[in-house]
């Protein structure tokens, strides 16, 4: 492979510190919210910052939401952060009566009252499934909601904050994570590289 | 289990940083990619850069100093100062922002909380309010510390959350560079009003100081003069704290 890898542009983001993150892997990351670039592009990733409805339907828009699953379903590579998690996902608490894409089990839920929401900040990432590209460490998070359990087939690390929820998941080229492996320094870079060397 | 985050804060003037006492006398500190790159490599976990004067070409010299700090930043980065518009942030989050920091212009247009967190999600907007004891309270001052808005400290980090702020970066601005420890009787009144986090600012000298602060209820602690001198050193802290028992990322 070279080091072609599409960003799905889905409205603002952190997009810069995305493709930061990419380029110092050596990659030659591309933005776009083109159909036919989500569908040729070797890598693709799927940033999240905004709110579930809103990129939802930014995605529907720009009519990324077939392509995307084809994708997802054939198990090509992919990078899924934080909200691009959940959006895989049937639906969140977030946006009541929007529909994810179903591509994994499960709906967001809010985080618990007893603690400080939105989560800003390092929290633990454990795994006990070293099949994977995931690696326990300290990742840093931005998020009011998340899963409370993995779909099946995948091999997942969890976190806690108030209640247990899924800090990633991963199968083969395929990495969906709710930190930001972006911004999780050395570690986030090293999972990032693993991620790399799988696709 | 979230662990206590150390910021080191970068204020920044047309591309070098700056450091004053009670947001007065500037003086240079050097350059910002430098020290957030150093910061990083001590084990810092997350940088904030607040641009003192937000001029025309001030901003220009800003959105610089972000580009640069990104290319060699893969932790957190915050931009505050200058921010009035939605545009003006999505300026900073092209730039290389995670977050933005919001501090005057809300004050004079609190539904700029609203447009944000509907546009970038709420994790991305932190209300920055510069507070000054008054009596048995806390006012709230914009423009550097320069006019008085007739807010109460406490009253505007609750009414900035209802509207879409997700983080408090809370200064007192008594203790600002003065080195005295930061105001925890006003870190523990908002800590309580509010169930986002909330940033200690304003007066750290000593390990000391960072800790009571979590103690007070802080979630992250920043400073900016007790690094920026080489008192002590991020890693240092880190240390110091999880020695006392604080949740802490080594």
């Amino acid at each position: 492979m070279t080091g072609d890898v599409v960003v799905v542009r889905t409205g603002s983001a952190n997009l810069a510190s995305v493709l930061a993150a990419l380029q110092r892997l050596g990659a030659t990351p591309r933005l776009s919210s083109d159909v036919a670039d989500i569908r040729r592009a070797e890598r693709l990733v799927l940033p999240g910052v905004g709110s579930y409805g809103g990129a939802q339907s930014a995605l529907a828009r720009a009519g990324l939401v077939e392509a995307f699953a084809d994708r997802v379903r054939a198990g090509s590579p992919l990078l899924a952060i934080c909200l691009g998690l959940q959006l895989l996902a049937e639906g969140s608490d977030e946006s009541p009566g929007v529909r994810g894409m179903g591509l994994i089990a499960g709906c967001a839920t809010r985080l618990p009252d007893s603690v400080r929401v939105p989560q800003l900040g390092w929290n633990t990432v454990t795994t006990r499934d070293d099949t994977s590209v995931l690696r326990s460490g300290f990742a840093y998070y931005a998020n009011s909601y998340a899963l409370r359990s993995a779909p099946d087939g995948w091999s997942h690390a969890t976190t806690t904050h108030g209640a247990p929820f899924v800090a990633a998941i991963a199968r083969g080229p395929q990495l969906a994570c709710q930190f930001h492996p972006e911004l999780s320094g050395r570690w986030g870079h090293a999972l990032l590289t693993r991620w790399w060397a799988a696709c | 289990m979230l662990t206590r985050r150390i910021i080191p804060c970068l204020d920044t003037r047309d591309g070098r940083v700056v450091k004053g006492v009670r947001f007065q006398g500037l003086r240079d500190a050097g350059s910002p990619v430098e020290l957030a790159a150093r910061y990083e490599q001590e084990g810092a976990d997350e940088i904030v850069i607040l641009d003192v004067v937000a001029t025309d070409r001030g901003r220009d010299h800003a959105l610089d100093t972000v580009r640069a700090v990104r290319e060699v930043l893969s932790i957190p980065l915050t931009v505050g100062g200058g921010v009035r518009e939605v545009r003006d942030a999505e300026r900073l989050l092209e730039a290389g922002a995670d977050k933005i920091g919001v501090n005057s212009a809300a004050t004079d247009d609190p539904a700029l909380l609203e447009r944000l967190a509907a546009t970038f999600g709420v994790q991305c907007v932190v209300l920055a309010i510069d507070a000054a004891e008054a009596g048995d309270a806390w006012r709230v001052f914009k423009r550097s510390g320069s006019d008085a808005t007739g807010r109460d400290a406490v009253a505007w980090a609750v009414e900035g959350t209802q509207r879409g702020a997700g983080e408090i970066l809370l200064t007192s601005i008594d203790r600002d560079g003065t080195r005295s420890g930061y105001d925890l009787a006003l870190l523990a009144a908002v800590s309580r009003a509010v169930s986002v986090p909330v940033i200690a600012s304003g007066g750290a000298r000593t390990v000391t100081d960072l800790i009571d602060a979590v103690r007070a209820g802080a979630d992250a602690v920043l400073a900016a003069s007790m690094f920026h001198d080489g008192d002590t050193t991020v890693g240092l802290v880190k240390q110091a704290m999880a020695r006392q028992g604080l949740e802490i990322r080594q």
